[in-house]
């Protein structure tokens, strides 16, 4: 990259990597409404709780995987810097 | 170098999340590196290994009336048989071996941030293996429990087989799984990793005993959380792949 010097990029990169952590809003939303459904659940039957936990944080931990390929592309331009 | 190893310094601080180069050989005019991933995946394997090593010999002297060890050991094989029949039902006969060991070995590398080694499982060269061999497994046991034919039908799923116009969308799909399997994993390790590390080299002035909490959460209960979904995804694949055959 000829024309613009190292700092201009990084600091591009940078903002970058902030936009791309906004993904997390997402899961935060998803996580929170699974997590509130999971609480009607046990509120409905508490026999069940030990199911319907593992099963929330099932659904939960796949639901984070968005959020966390926010995370890696903000990691990838930080850390690795592809554009320097 | 540095794009492949994540390595390098980092604005020259004390802020240390890479992965560290230690030495490098040639293999068919190619550089490759020894890496510290390397290290502590042989550490884990080591203490896996003699950890098995120790558990098989107390099996072979087993009492009646369990003790000390043997409960403990008991205890982890009947919580793993446990899981994987609940998932899988009869179908899971085969692969409590490989679940169980999968489930030991990501759960130990995770909680191995505890004693000071960076988890194997934050190198995407760990976890793309794993994906890749729930992909392999995947399939061998789809053509190995259902007919050609019927997976052709599957693969055309949503119109009729005569028309594979949804051929290479599924293709894409059975392709992603693999990928997102082992990010997801990754992705989670590297996230506690790196927060640690800013933790420890940002604030190392104040960081006393409390950075335990944040141990607590990212190395065990993230950990957990993350192995359990990793198996749990495996086999629901590997169950879904094989179908409602009753065969096995």
């Amino acid at each position: 990259m000829g024309e613009f010097n190292d700092a201009f990029i990084f600091g591009c990169s940078a903002i970058g990597a902030g936009l791309a952590v906004i993904a997390g809003i997402g899961p935060g939303v998803g996580q929170g409404i699974a997590a509130g459904y999971g609480a009607n659940a046990v509120g409905r039957n508490p026999g069940a709780k030990g199911d319907i936990t593992s099963t929330m944080l099932l659904g939960q931990a796949v639901a984070e995987t968005t959020g966390l390929y926010g995370l890696l592309i903000a990691m990838l331009l930080l850390f690795v810097k592809p554009f320097t | 170098m540095q794009g492949i190893l994540l390595a390098g310094d980092s604005a020259g601080n004390n802020v240390d999340f890479m992965i560290h180069g230690i030495f490098s050989y040639q293999l068919f005019g190619q550089q490759v590196w020894i890496t510290t991933s390397h290290v502590c995946l042989l550490i884990v394997v080591c203490v896996l290994t003699i950890f098995f090593i120790v558990g098989g010999q107390v099996f072979k002297h087993a009492s009646e009336i369990p003790t000390g060890f043997q409960n403990f050991l008991e205890i982890i094989v009947e919580f793993l048989d446990g899981m994987v029949d609940k998932t899988m039902g009869k179908k899971g006969k085969g692969f409590r071996n490989y679940i169980g060991m999968l489930f030991i070995f990501i759960l130990f590398s995770n909680i191995s941030g505890l004693l000071g080694l960076r988890p194997p499982t934050a190198d995407y060269g760990v976890t793309l293996p794993l994906g890749i061999i729930t992909f392999i497994l995947i399939h061998v046991n789809e053509f190995r429990f259902n007919s050609v034919k019927d997976i052709w039908v599957d693969k055309c799923s949503p119109l009729p087989p005569w028309l594979p116009i949804w051929l290479p969308i599924n293709l894409i799909g059975d392709f992603a799984v693999p990928i997102s399997l082992s990010l997801r994993l990754f992705a989670n390790v590297l996230s506690g990793t790196v927060m640690m590390a800013l933790v420890y080299g940002l604030l190392n002035k104040v960081a006393y005993a409390w950075p335990a909490v944040l141990h607590a959460y990212f190395d065990i209960f993230s950990g957990a959380i993350q192995t359990y979904v990793f198996c749990m995804l495996t086999m629901t694949y590997i169950s879904n792949a094989i179908g409602n055959k009753e065969e096995a």
